[in-house]
């Protein structure tokens, strides 16, 4: 029973950490409907930078943090502004094969300045964070994990419900012609979302690298995990990001301690195929009717 | 005798189709026919004899790859579905070869055709969501068709022995030896310019008309008749054909395989060579394979010399990653400066030759 209720905890724990990384690639989806594979690698380079920062600038820990977000809030605007708004109105294979040829250039400049080798941060969590349940045991960065998610859920909660910007964003999700003839400014809201996703993503690869430390195939794998996260949970819907972060770290956990371990990474994706197959647009996601 | 001038000119000066059947001819002219034919004679007859076994290796390489690029070609360009299990699927008949050739001693003229055959009924088991889903949604689907399959060849090791390879026989037909990149040169090539004949000639036909109707809108395609599932599992099914028949043809000339190359990268290369090469252009695709597979040479070669260079040797910077870099570099450029590839660049580079020399 305590292993089951450890492996549950596990579950959770890593759960949201999938629910946060796939907050960034929802934004971007939920904005401009395009498919990030670069997701993997802005969580690296938000790991990076902030690794750096500590390690090489000696920065205290807060102000390397806010510069961080500072800094691939500028870098996700740089993205869009260069690479993806030559493309708007383009066909979806040139935007998803765009994501991938920046996945490409982003891991092999994150090898080349950083190495392919594992980085650890410094200590730096208050032991205080520690949760002793019993014989269940969380550690600080998974409780830490725990309150930053909860944040910002409810922060991108009111974002969309109560900013004008949100509002746009949500508009121009919605119906594109729709939102530019009522004055929305489209290609803000486009380079908005794409710094704001790309912040969110920093902030969840710093998370990442506290617990695993800091090696841009983990961290670009999960990247790739998100997809599985995001379909679960239905493309478009913030909260079912979270949700299907927590589904498929159960089922990777359990699956890890009951079945076998090699088993545990591919599990999401059988688990992937069932759900396009029986409900598409999954969990929270919004159902598209098509006209011709 | 006026149709006749025509066809012996160069190139034609306008569009003179005066019937649907015209439109839909491959040559326009005579001179494209005979300088085809001069190509694949020059082919065959120099590049085996006059090459170093090394140009040879690259060459096959290429011809592998192009193959299995047509096939994608045929589900991206053509059906407009996005498939990420590409290098999976090729995987899949490299596996299935060596297994038929290895405990069934099945000859090779069989078992890669056969090995086709299989990736293709696998291939339509992932194209099922396809049905219900269209665009990003498959993407993500084949994306976890490539995670399974490769998980699949991996674990199953009483069928597929692992990671610790299988080692193939060495081909041969009525007593005679396939073996060395001279002889390869001649099947893959051979291959090569049946697939493509195929390939060519399934796009003017009705299944091939079907297919581009479903590209351009699949619900409209729906309203005029065509059952857009069953021709869309069918471009699936033809795409991963081709992928397992290079796959097959790949495990002969490589001798030994494992399960190690049949991962993601491969898959976005493939999709890199259609894109770089010209979507909806059969030739663009052997453009793309050549393209990528000169690219990856040139890199690994630029590497080579900069990890010797002993400036950067004492910085302590690792050079390899550069190739990375390089490549995804390639496919953002093209995306964002000739979307259409080299294949159109070669339409431009003809048709500024159409009334040479007398250009205006």
């Amino acid at each position: 029973m305590d292993f089951f209720l450890q492996l549950l905890v596990n579950g959770v724990c890593v759960g949201l950490l999938y629910g946060i990384s796939a907050m960034g690639f929802v934004m971007i989806f939920k904005a401009s409907s395009v498919l990030n594979f670069a997701h993997g690698e802005l969580l690296a380079l938000g790991a990076f930078f902030f690794l750096s920062l500590v390690t090489w600038g000696k920065i205290p820990i807060a102000a390397s943090f806010l510069l961080t977000l500072a800094g691939c809030f500028i870098l996700g605007f740089l993205i869009e502004k260069f690479f993806l708004r030559p493309l708007i109105g383009e066909k979806l294979i040139f935007v998803i094969m765009l994501t991938v040829g920046l996945s490409a250039m982003f891991k092999g400049l994150i090898l080349l300045i950083w190495g392919g080798n594992l980085h650890t941060y410094p200590e730096f969590l208050p032991p205080s964070l520690e949760i002793h349940l019993g014989s269940i045991y969380i550690a600080p960065v998974y409780s830490a994990t725990l309150v930053i998610s909860v944040i910002f859920l409810v922060l991108f909660g009111l974002f969309f419900k109560k900013s004008s910007q949100g509002i746009f964003m949500r508009s121009v999700a919605d119906n594109q012609k729709a939102a530019l003839s009522l004055g929305v400014h489209v290609r803000r809201v486009f380079a908005l979302s794409w710094a704001i996703a790309a912040m969110v993503a920093c902030m969840s690869g710093i998370v990442l690298g506290i617990i695993n430390g800091v090696n841009v195939h983990d961290l670009s794998a999960i990247g790739l995990k998100v997809f599985p996260v995001v379909i679960l949970g239905g493309l478009d819907s913030i909260g079912g990001a979270i949700i299907g972060g927590i589904i498929i770290g159960l089922l990777e956990t359990f699956t890890g301690g009951y079945l076998s371990p090699s088993l545990r990474d591919v599990v999401p994706y059988i688990v992937l195929v069932f759900i396009l197959m029986v409900k598409p647009y999954g969990l929270f996601g919004l159902v598209e009717i098509e006209r011709v | 005798m006026k149709t006749f001038m025509k066809k012996l000119s160069f190139h034609p000066c306008g569009n003179y189709h005066e019937n649907y059947a015209q439109e839909l001819s491959i040559f326009e002219t005579w001179f494209g026919r005979v300088c085809l034919g001069i190509f694949l004679i020059l082919l065959f007859s120099v590049a085996p004899f006059f090459l170093s076994p090394y140009l040879l290796y690259i060459l096959n390489t290429i011809g592998i790859l192009a193959i299995a690029a047509i096939g994608l070609n045929i589900l991206i360009g053509y059906t407009g579905q996005i498939s990420l299990g590409h290098g999976a699927f090729f995987g899949v008949g490299a596996y299935a070869a060596a297994i038929l050739a290895t405990r069934l001693g099945v000859p090779f003229y069989l078992s890669i055709p056969a090995a086709g055959f299989i990736t293709a009924m696998i291939g339509m088991i992932f194209g099922i969501p396809s049905g219900r889903l269209k665009g990003l949604y498959l993407t993500i689907a084949t994306l976890a068709g490539q995670f399974i399959i490769e998980y699949v060849l991996i674990q199953w090791e009483s069928l597929t022995k692992g990671t610790m390879g299988i080692t193939l026989p060495s081909p041969s037909i009525l007593g005679w030896n396939i073996a060395g990149n001279k002889a390869f040169f001649f099947l893959i090539f051979i291959c090569l310019v049946l697939m493509t004949w195929f390939a060519v000639n399934i796009m003017r036909s009705k299944y091939g008309r079907a297919f581009i109707a479903i590209r351009d809108n699949d619900r409209a395609a729906e309203g005029m008749g065509i059952p857009i599932f069953k021709y869309k599992l069918l471009s699936f099914a033809i795409s991963s054909f081709y992928a397992g028949f290079a796959g097959a043809l790949w495990a002969y000339y490589m001798v030994s395989i494992t399960t190690e190359p049949f991962n993601l990268g491969l898959s976005v290369e493939f999709i890199a060579m259609v894109i770089i090469g010209g979507m909806g252009n059969i030739p663009g695709a052997i453009f793309g394979a050549t393209f990528i597979t000169i690219l990856n040479e040139v890199l690994r070669y630029a590497t080579g010399v900069l990890m010797n260079v002993s400036a950067i040797t004492s910085l302590g910077l690792n050079m390899a990653p550069l190739r990375e870099f390089v490549f995804g570099l390639a496919i953002v450029l093209f995306i964002l400066l000739e979307p259409k590839g080299i294949a159109e660049l070669w339409r431009i580079l003809r048709s500024n030759f159409r009334l040479w020399p007398f250009s205006y």
